[in-house]
């Protein structure tokens, strides 16, 4: 709580993100070069799905972080909208595109994984459809704030789409566990621990730690750029006023 | 070298996959920093403006 205070106040959110923006934005550059050497040259063709499978690589990471970022923005939304807090919404707001991106990439390189291994690029199953949700809340989240003239209101209206379509991030999880699906179910992050070999899950993961030292580096650039961009709007007020 | 480009018959599968993420995360880091570029100019610009003002 204490950190979340220091944050609220935009100046020292900009001095303290700066200070971590190289280090971010180093450690992702690091992390995803050792990621795709061991994902590529270190990890064994899979027994059943022979190369195909290092399209996991790309994959599961980015569905990770588009539910990782959607879970961030729904926090950050309540945490707007119940303490007012100043940067909150700004971060949510410039998570949007972000995980936008990484729900896309996820359809997508799930399609390009889905031909070879199940003869479909597409079917409208549980995890499918829910995680085609996902990106449609993405969309509208981002179409929302551009839907009203007063950003306060666009935040409001944004923030409660946010919470709303939180629910769907649990039912992404547990889909493949609920209903008949195409997808395999959870191999990482189960309750009995990963059902995974090592020299498969350490590029996994070196991949996702690389993914996440991107996400927050490209979200600190994003909530500056809200945050200057607040300013420009009140000073075009104060000329207007004058 | 052609045999790991060739990823076992499914290439046509696998490098799409990895480029089209690769696109997606370049164009987001693009489009922040452009983002951030033209914001700053433009709060530069204001500032100056009304510091100009200011002064008699």
């Amino acid at each position: 709580m204490q950190t979340l205070h220091k944050f609220a106040n935009p100046a020292r959110f900009v001095r303290m993100s700066s200070a971590l923006l190289p280090w971010m934005a180093g450690l992702s550059a690091v992390l995803i070069v050792v990621g795709l050497y061991l994902g590529f040259f270190v990890a064994p063709a899979d027994y059943q799905q022979g190369e195909s499978m290092r399209i996991m690589f790309v994959h599961v990471p980015s569905a990770w972080m588009s539910m990782f970022i959607y879970s961030g923005m729904a926090i950050a939304s309540a945490t707007g909208l119940i303490w007012k807090h100043p940067v909150a919404d700004l971060m949510a707001k410039a998570s949007a595109p972000v995980g936008a991106g990484f729900t896309f990439a996820t359809l997508a390189s799930g399609s390009l994984w889905g031909q070879p291994m199940w003869g479909t690029w597409w079917v409208w199953d549980a995890r499918l459809t829910s995680y085609l949700i996902l990106f449609f809340l993405y969309i509208g989240y981002m179409a929302l704030w551009e839907a009203f003239d007063d950003p306060q209101r666009a935040g409001k209206a944004a923030a409660i789409l946010a919470l709303v379509g939180a629910v769907n991030v649990p039912i992404i999880k547990f889909s493949v566990d609920w209903w008949n699906t195409l997808h395999q179910p959870a191999s990482v992050m189960k309750m009995d621990g990963p059902a995974i070999h090592a020299s498969m899950l350490v590029p996994l993961l070196t991949m996702a730690l690389g993914f996440t030292a991107f996400y927050i580096a490209v979200v600190i650039v994003r909530t500056q750029r809200e945050i200057m961009a607040r300013k420009v709007r009140t000073l075009r007020m104060a000329q207007v006023n004058q | 070298m052609s045999e790991f480009f060739h990823m076992g018959g499914y290439a046509a599968f696998v490098w799409p996959s990895f480029g089209i993420t690769a696109a997606v995360m370049i164009a987001i880091v693009i489009d922040s920093w452009r983002g951030f570029v033209r914001e700053r100019d433009t709060l530069e610009k204001l500032q100056s403006q009304r510091a100009k003002r200011k002064a008699p």
